[in-house]
């Protein structure tokens, strides 16, 4: 492939439309255009000229702005996929998500979980998508901004007569001297914030160039984006994680080495009074209507040695009450008030009592995160707590088993043992039923009342990636700005033989210049260029 | 030139297919990836057992050290208890310690167990699952295997199948 030498002597890319520095058309067709494509300068896009190795296959594909548009519309429709049926992640851990699917909508379901669309975001080619549409603004974007730049540096003042010709804003005036001074025109530009060159009397006259790096200063916004999404996955970069704390607990907080323990003192849900002058109607049309959650939690920090098990010396960092949108922040952490639950059962009381007499022989306690094995309540009255199922099920066998070690739904095999029944009575205790096992029991467990707990669910959450995104975006809006809000405008003004001769251009606002070169030429003897696209339309 | 060209264009896809990859590959095995990184030394522990008796991990040095995670509700966890029992009587004089961390269940619940499938080994209570959240336990079952060192040299996540594989793990890890 061989460079392209000019007329006027520039050695142009091969590729190049519209010659770098006298903009006169080197192909053929073009030449017998009326106007020019101006876009990029008709600078030479290499990747459409060279097809050779492999590389410049893969670089020509991606650099294929037809090829990114279907890159972006085909993830956009694989995105509205994923929200057709809800992800796993967010399906309720009550059944296997193979069944969960097809049980909750059927066939279609079925194929959501088949094709994989359960966990669209994070399957492989959905990220593939989403590298690509990233590799080509890379690769579109270097392969378009860098000759665009060449062109517009090396772009000469006189311009080739066939390239002023075809500009869509141009004219020519009969002069009687050629000589004419332009200060006029040249004070009016000035004003107009013009940068001017000058060249054997020629004027190029051009402001707003920065407009056009602003599609790519946009790009660079957005690769800066995708950059600090890939981020994410680096190990220690971003943390999510989920911290169940009852009240009264202290525990440590994930991922931070053992370093953080949190006590939550109390959970509180409110709820707006009913009695409320302005929205009383409101609040009884939409019933309980929440106000706040907030934990009121204390943040201690490990201050010695010791290693996970052991009891560790606290120091305590300070009390906070975590309220959604006021997390508790320390060292780069948050924890944010996300869930709760209210009133989970932590004790349960019953009495031993006479099944005939209802006569009472004492009342235990039973702490339901650790029972104690035997409750002794004196003159040879006693209690032993055989078995506890916290969250007591029948398994597929038909035993008594328990699903967790949360105590949603508690039951006891217990003993009682008495003065005349000094080997026990078996009697298996649950919710609102009572089994015996051998059924002649003289004594029961009388259930007693119950205290619950809420627990708090927070989330813990560290992101170091979070300014990556703030800068980008910025980015992004500043090439927005950058692109929509100024124009790149040029003017070329030519004095040929007894003609002044007249071209603009704009890459967009093309009332905006018309106006300003109105303008310009006020008093100067110069005619206003046409606008050759509007003549063609007026005919 | 065109030598130039070539070279600039290798070296810009090489970088973005790097980054894809690496994305790639972080993405897929960021569920695998645990706080307890094979090769590394593991986390040192103090837990008591059912007899309130201390365990610290860092005393077993000179011991290979199989260290399970399990829960009463767990049926994996359930089913592969007698292979370990078995393992642990085979074992024990040869160097092996087995000690199967309960995730913090109450104490009749965890004796109960223990009684049923009358294990030899020591049990240990996570109470407040410190240990758990240092080792990044989920899901249950999980079993590391500890060398004479203290250095990880294995992570088993998942039910242990079969008598035999636990017999391959202790042999593994036999000083």
């Amino acid at each position: 492939m061989k460079e392209v030498k000019c007329e006027c002597g520039h050695v142009n890319p091969h590729g190049t439309v519209l010659c770098e520095s006298c903009g006169i058309p080197l192909i053929e067709e073009k030449t017998r255009e009326k106007l020019l494509d101006m876009r990029y300068e008709g600078s030479a896009r290499r990747s459409q000229t060279y097809n050779k190795t492999i590389i410049d296959k893969i670089w020509n594909f991606f650099s294929s702005v037809k090829v990114g548009v279907w890159l972006i519309v085909i993830t956009l429709i694989a995105s509205a996929l994923g929200t057709i049926f809800p992800q796993e992640m967010y399906i309720p851990p009550v059944m296997p998500a193979v069944e969960y699917y097809e049980d909750q909508y059927g066939w279609l379901g079925k194929m959501y979980y088949e094709l994989g669309f359960h966990n669209l975001y994070s399957s492989w080619w959905y990220l593939v998508l989403i590298a690509s549409i990233g590799i080509s603004l890379v690769i579109c974007s270097l392969d378009r901004v860098v000759p665009l730049y060449r062109a517009l540096k090396k772009q000469r003042v006189t311009r080739h007569e066939s390239f002023l010709k075809r500009q869509r804003l141009f004219g020519i005036t009969q002069v009687e001297n050629k000589d004419i001074p332009f200060d006029g025109v040249i004070e009016n530009l000035k004003k107009k914030r013009y940068s001017i060159r000058e060249e054997n009397g020629n004027i190029l006259a051009e402001k707003g160039r920065f407009s056009r790096w602003g599609p790519y200063v946009n790009h660079v916004g957005l690769i800066i984006f995708l950059i600090g999404g890939m981020l994410r996955f680096v190990p220690g970069m971003y943390i999510d994680d989920v911290l169940w704390i009852r009240e009264g607990e202290t525990k440590v907080i994930p991922e931070t080495n053992g370093q953080y323990y949190l006590e939550n003192k109390e959970f509180t849900l409110e709820v707006y009074d009913k009695d409320h002058e302005v929205f009383d109607e409101a609040l009884s049309n939409s019933g309980m209507v929440a106000k706040n959650y907030q934990s009121d939690v204390v943040l201690y920090k490990r201050a010695d040695n010791s290693v996970a098990g052991e009891e560790a010396k606290l120091d305590q960092v300070k009390e906070f009450s975590i309220r959604v949108n006021e997390p508790l922040k320390f060292e780069g952490y948050a924890l944010y008030q996300v869930e709760y639950k209210l009133d989970e059962l932590s004790t349960m009381s019953f009495h031993l009592t006479n099944k005939e007499t209802n006569e009472q022989f004492g009342k235990i306690s039973v702490d339901l995160n650790e029972p104690e094995t035997k409750y002794d309540l004196g003159n040879g009255y006693s209690v032993e707590v055989m078995s506890y199922f916290p969250d007591f099920e029948f398994n597929s066998e038909g035993q008594p088993a328990t699903k967790s070690r949360i105590p949603n739904n508690p039951a006891f095999v217990f003993n009682m043992i008495t003065p005349d029944k000094p080997d026990g009575e078996i009697s298996f205790v649950a919710i609102q039923q009572t089994i015996e096992p051998f059924e002649d029991n003289e004594y029961k467990m009388a259930f007693a009342g119950i205290e619950t707990k809420d627990v708090s669910g927070l989330t813990v959450r560290k992101d170091l990636t979070l300014w990556i995104f703030a800068v980008g975006g910025f980015l992004f809006m500043v090439g927005v700005a950058q692109g929509a809000y100024w124009n790149h405008r040029r003017i070329w003004i030519q004095r040929r033989d007894q003609e002044i001769w007249i071209a603009g251009h704009t890459n967009k606002n093309w009332h905006g210049i018309k106006r300003e070169i109105k303008e310009i030429l006020e008093g100067s003897g110069i005619n206003e260029p046409d606008d050759l696209i509007k003549e063609t339309e007026d005919k | 030139m065109k030598k130039q060209r070539l070279i600039m264009r290798s070296i810009i896809l090489i970088l973005l297919g790097a980054a894809v990859v690496y994305t790639l590959y972080a993405n897929f095995t960021k569920d695998d990836i645990q706080k307890v990184e094979v090769g590394k030394k593991a986390p040192d522990f103090v837990l008591s057992d059912m007899n309130g008796e201390k365990h610290r991990l860092s005393d077993y040095e000179g011991k290979g050290v199989l260290l399970n995670f399990w829960a009463t509700w767990c049926k994996p966890c359930e089913r592969e208890m007698p292979y370990m029992d078995s393992g642990y009587k085979v074992y024990k004089d040869k160097g092996v310690q087995v000690l199967a961390v309960n995730i913090g269940e109450s104490d009749v619940v965890v004796n109960e167990f223990i009684n049923r499938y009358d294990l030899s080994f020591p049990v240990l209570n996570d109470k407040n699952q410190e240990v758990l959240t240092a080792y990044g336990v989920d899901p249950l079952p999980i079993t590391f295997l500890i060398n004479k060192d203290g250095i990880v040299e294995r992570v088993h996540t998942g039910e242990i199948i079969k008598e035999e594989v636990m017999m391959d793990m202790m042999e593994e890890i036999k000083p």
